[in-house]
């Protein structure tokens, strides 16, 4: 039975939702190609080794553990040398990773280098016999995509929140193995690593987003979004492109078809129109709130609940009414 | 500096995609171009030239004839030169377009080869990077800045809500994010001059083309939107919906 090799991503030490995710995918694709394991590579600093129990609650067999000092920063030529050479090492079916930052930048070198077929952003990773099927949205997410697999070994990256972990307990074996290359010898070096604000979400792992749009008037009124996102607690901040081409939010902030797409449980718009390049970025998450004075405007369309009228008038009601509704849990 | 950006033609995103016989789109009326990160990568080339003195801006693409069309903006843009690879549709195959890149370049001493973060089309952000691979250079995949002096080049990425700062030696891939640059119309000398610009044709070696497209389909449509209320009145029943019926909060 084959197996499946999963990146198990982490950043500063912490295992990353998105590693979960893709040990999650892994799972169900190992148990559609007949129940072989799920192997997962873990790597980073010393110190990883002990976020490996975690990976096996969520359906890893074997966590392969790669603790070097020079991992303690995301390790692009490393970190694909060494998941290449597990892969090569033979019984593995497919190599999955997180269409992440790291992942999307991972996959291609590892396909490379194990000259294997790859599908980048899967929504659905299924398999029987010869071939991977996987769904991948294309055009912005506005075409889903079926695309078929062969050759004995894929490489597939998964869609950020297109898996939700699932628990399926396994006590882990654990493995340690060297890097496949030097640390100290990558070619593409980190000088520095600019933290977002404190504490700040990212937008890809928030269970809820409260975005801003051309409607708050101005970067100082972002302090109303700011206000709700805090009020919910477990939200991120995110903005329309013209926002951030504004120079009112950073690039980094933009949701929309060049921007983050994202697929949280709970998306607030506020003043947002819905332009077909902001839609392409959220279309897809649970639950849409939209408040905007125009009742025209595009983004109520998708949106689940609409609210008519000024957003300086309806954001702090509403940041007012959600914090009184956490206060009652 | 020899640079090389790989480009591609594809629809206009603010499209509205129909499907043709279940496996493609249907591009009757459709309006394709020069790729949105493309032609951030064509001008970041552009620029990197112009500041440095004399340097050679080669533009290259896999693709029908229809890439030649793509291929003359660039080169109204301000590229030299372009190469094109010819096949049929591009397959959904990364690695076999990268393949037919890679031999293209390979030995043509460039010092740096740009890429869109990814194409419109295919969304996937793998071309780029498995093109570098496969000729053993580095790799700075969606930089939001370029930097290049003394054979050294330093570049910015966004990961999830940090910002990282790389540095890399020359020759290497870079692949551009939006925000970079804001690419230039061409001029009318310009495409006046593009038309006498050389472009050479060459197959393209892609190699075996192992992921196809079994289907395609639009997404399924959201419910349609509701608009619950108007002004702060609404606010108690948007909270409500979110407790009971959404079940978010």
């Amino acid at each position: 039975m084959p197996n499946i090799l999963v990146f198990a991503e982490s950043r500063k030490g912490e295992l990353r939702k998105v590693a979960l995710e893709a040990v999650t995918a892994g799972r169900a694709l190992a148990d559609a190609l007949g129940g072989g394991e799920v192997h997962a590579l873990l790597a980073g600093a010393p110190g990883i080794a002990g976020k490996a129990a975690q990976l096996g609650q969520y359906g890893a067999d074997l966590v392969i553990v790669c603790e070097h000092a020079g991992l303690s920063q995301y390790a692009r030529e490393t970190i694909a040398v060494t998941l290449a050479e597990r892969a090569k090492s033979g019984g593995y079916r497919a190599v999955l990773l997180p269409f992440s930052a790291q992942g999307r930048d991972l996959g291609p070198r590892v396909a490379a280098k194990l000259d294997a077929p790859i599908v980048s952003d899967a929504i659905e990773v299924t398999g029987a016999g010869d071939t991977i099927t996987a769904k991948h949205p294309g055009y912005a997410n506005k075409v889903i995509i079926t695309l078929a697999i062969t050759g004995p070994l894929a490489v597939i990256s998964v869609r950020p929140s297109a898996w939700t972990p699932k628990e399926n307990a396994r006590t882990a074996r654990t493995e340690t193995v060297q890097p496949g290359a030097d640390p100290g010898a990558e070619r593409v070096v980190v000088k520095e690593v600019i933290e977002g604000a404190k504490g700040k979400l990212d937008l890809g792992e928030a269970p809820v987003i409260v975005s801003g749009g051309r409607g708050l008037r101005g970067p100082e009124n972002f302090k109303l979004v700011e206000e709700l996102a805090a009020a919910f607690g477990n939200a991120a901040v995110g903005a329309t492109r013209a926002v951030t081409d504004e120079g009112w939010r950073p690039h980094s902030d933009q949701i929309g078809q060049t921007g983050r797409q994202v697929s949280p449980q709970l998306y607030v718009a506020v003043g947002i129109s819905g332009a077909i390049q902001h839609l392409a970025g959220m279309r897809t998450s649970r639950t849409i709130v939209a408040i905007n004075k125009d009742p025209d405007a595009p983004i109520f369309k998708v949106a689940d609940y609409g609210i008519v009228g000024d957003v300086f008038e309806v954001v702090p009601a509403l940041t007012g009414a959600i914090r009184e509704a956490k206060k009652g849990h | 500096m020899k640079i090389a950006v790989c480009i591609k033609r594809t629809p206009d995103s603010e499209s509205r995609f129909k499907i043709a016989g279940g496996a493609a789109i249907d591009e009757t009326g459709l309006k394709f171009d020069l790729d949105d990160f493309a032609s951030y990568a064509v001008e970041v080339a552009l620029q990197l030239n112009e500041k440095q003195g004399p340097g050679e801006t080669v533009a290259v693409a896999v693709g029908p004839d229809s890439v030649q069309e793509t291929l003359r903006k660039a080169m109204s843009m301000g590229a030299d030169r372009a190469v094109h690879l010819t096949t049929d549709t591009p397959p959904f195959d990364g690695l076999a377009v990268a393949k037919a890149l890679a031999a293209e370049l390979k030995g043509g001493g460039y010092d740096l080869v740009l890429f869109g973060k990814y194409a419109f089309d295919t969304s996937a952000s793998i071309v780029g990077t498995a093109t570098a691979e496969l000729l053993g250079v580095p790799c700075v995949t969606a930089a939001s800045t370029l930097e290049i002096a003394g054979g050294k080049g330093t570049a910015r990425r966004d990961i999830e809500g940090a910002g990282e700062i790389v540095e890399f030696a020359l020759p290497a891939v870079v692949t551009i994010d939006e925000g970079i640059a804001r690419p230039r119309y061409p001029s009318l000398k310009g495409i006046m001059a593009a038309k006498k610009k050389p472009l050479e044709t060459k197959p393209a070696q892609l190699g075996p083309v192992r992921v196809t497209v079994k289907a395609m389909a639009l997404p399924p449509d959201r419910p349609p939107g509701r608009i619950i209320g108007e002004g702060t009145a609404a606010v108690p029943e948007l909270v409500r919906l979110l407790q009971n019926e959404a079940k978010v909060l």
